[in-house]
């Protein structure tokens, strides 16, 4: 274990390295500043319009963060050639993704951290009102989607031969699913028998990242979920975050690193 | 050789005249970007009319804290939304019970229906699937940004005009704010009677000046008949609107001619006359029996 916690400290340090992390946050906050400095009809207690346009930023930069980090882990380290004297010490195949997705996880993790108190505060100053532990849950779900969409991104680079692609596929598979995903089965059940088959399998093979998006009951000061779907969506992105680097492990134990 | 110095100072020199020329010609250009009207008008040209109604309907989203069908779903809210039928009914004290019942009724209704499977099932915890209606404590502003923007967009939308002023000057008295919009689009839209309508509206309930009232509700109604009159199927719920707020207006004064001959039109494009011929005939009672408190002389004035 200690071999995976190395591994992952270097992938967080290469987080305040690289400088993606303070572009994505100076926009979010000046885009959300901006725009809340905007008279409207001379009501400053307008709020739901900036938190909804500030979620928008942080889910988009969240996920611009996994995906692109976690992309060039593994195809980084081959290109630099950095992967075999890793894996000549007594590091298995295994430790590395593990160790890979626990450093781009534990990245990601400490950026939505930041977002969300940037969001919290700006909320709450216009607002006058801290629902903390409503906030608590849309952090905690929106980490735990992220740790499907980095294992998918690990296979992903595992998988296609440039990080630029394996990023680009992910982010229309990504953004597809929490757009259509919850609508998949009613789709289904619209269309001929043989097309209705394929759409509901696929309905419910798909990883439903949409449960994790609780955006809407922030924004419109919706009541606090149930604590146990909290926990079962838990167990959902844990199932899909392990069967997806099962996968992964799968593909790097026999691929070739040369 | 010259000195640079001197080289420097022609270039610069050269330089202003320039820019002093060229500033000239550029005010007057055709493509300037400074003779657009706004920062979206440039960004998205003509395509942002597409935004304008997905902007508005956002508003009504907002108006039902989240609780709105998707494409995907078969309900139709959006045309039964209190956010548009109380701005358009106008909500008035008589109405309100009626109104009340209607929300309730929308309350209760489903509009996704019971639960197709366990993923339709478990994923309702974390989207509104419970309906409430932003109409407490002045929450119905949040609507407003929405409805600013789609007026930003496509401002030959008179509908966004006309909601958001009711919200503003009914439920959140800003009534300022809500003349100031209203104008607004009457700039964008001179020759709309919904606008007047709801500027004669703000005259009358608000400000308290009937006369202004009157102008605005007779020049909406000039403005009706121009362009609806001849349609095959006009507007005529607003012409209801405005001939019957003109005939009100003038039972008000103790008018009863006019006020009669306002009713008479309504009773023209009324779907039910039947109605309309009750309130002549009351007027026509009032009109034979003048009340007591009634100043003298003031009886068919006009």
């Amino acid at each position: 274990m200690n071999n995976v916690f190395a591994l992952a400290i270097v992938v967080l340090k290469e987080l305040y390295r690289r400088k993606d992390f303070y572009v994505l946050f100076v926009l979010t906050a000046l885009i959300t500043l901006l725009l809340g400095a905007v008279n409207l009809f001379n009501d400053d207690k307008i709020v739901r319009y900036l938190k909804e346009i500030c979620l928008l930023l942080i889910w988009v930069s969240s996920l611009v963060i996994a995906i692109v980090t976690t992309a060039r882990q593994i195809p980084a380290e081959r290109e630099n050639r950095t992967l075999f004297p890793l894996l000549a010490k007594p590091v298995s195949r295994a430790q590395l993704l593990l160790g890979k997705f626990v450093g781009c996880w534990l990245t990601c993790g400490l950026a939505l951290l930041i977002f969300y108190i940037f969001f919290a505060v700006m909320s709450g100053t216009r607002e006058h009102q801290w629902p903390v532990l409503n906030y608590f849950q849309a952090l905690w779900l929106h980490w735990w989607m992220l740790a499907i969409v980095i294992a998918v991104t690990l296979l992903g680079s595992l998988v296609f031969a440039a990080p630029s692609s394996n990023a680009t596929i992910t982010f229309i598979v990504v953004i597809g699913i929490l757009l259509v995903g919850r609508h998949l089965g009613k789709v289904a059940l619209q269309l001929a028998p043989l097309s209705q088959t394929i759409v509901y399998a696929v309905y419910m093979a798909i990883p439903h990242l949409e449960f994790f998006d609780v955006r809407d009951l922030v924004i419109h000061n919706g009541d606090l979920i149930a604590w146990w779907a909290c926990g079962t969506a838990t167990l959902y992105a844990l199932a899909y975050s392990a069967f997806f680097l099962f996968l992964a492990w799968l593909v790097f134990r026999k691929k070739a690193l040369n | 050789m010259a000195s640079p110095y001197l080289l420097l100072t022609l270039l610069f020199v050269a330089s202003f005249s320039l820019a002093a020329r060229l500033q000239l010609w550029y005010q007057g250009w055709e493509g300037s970007r400074s003779q657009s009207s706004g920062v979206l008008n440039v960004l998205m040209g003509d395509s942002r009319r597409l935004f304008a109604n997905h902007f508005f309907v956002k508003a009504d989203v907002y108006f039902h804290s989240g609780y709105y069908p998707s494409i995907f779903d078969q309900a139709k809210l959006h045309e039964n939304s209190p956010m548009i039928q109380t701005t358009a009914t106008g909500a008035k004290p008589d109405h309100e019970a009626h109104e009340h019942k209607d929300q309730e009724a929308e309350q209760k209704a489903d509009i996704f229906g019971p639960p197709k499977d366990w993923i339709d099932r478990f994923g309702r915890h974390f989207y509104p699937s419970h309906h409430t209606h932003l109409e407490k404590n002045g929450d119905e502003r949040e609507i407003l940004p929405w409805l600013r923007l789609s007026a930003d967009l496509d401002p030959q939308r008179v509908e966004t005009y006309t909601v958001a002023a009711y919200w503003l000057r009914s439920r959140l008295g800003r009534v300022n704010e809500a003349e100031q919009f209203l104008r607004e689009g009457l700039r964008a839209n001179p020759k709309s009677y919904e606008i007047l309508f709801e500027l004669g509206r703000v005259a009358d309930e608000n400000r308290k000046d009937p006369k202004a009232a009157q102008n605005l509700w007779e020049l909406a109604l000039r403005r009706w008949h121009e362009q609806e009159a001849a349609k095959r199927e006009p507007n005529v719920f607003l012409h209801q609107e405005i001939v019957g707020h003109l005939a009100e207006l003038e039972e008000r004064k103790g008018n009863w001619d006019v006020a009669l001959g306002y009713l008479e039109q309504l009773k023209k494009y009324s779907p039910f006359p039947e109605v309309v011929q009750k309130e002549i005939d009351q007027v026509q009672q009032k009109q034979a029996k003048p009340s007591a408190s009634e100043p003298p002389g003031t009886r068919g004035a006009k």
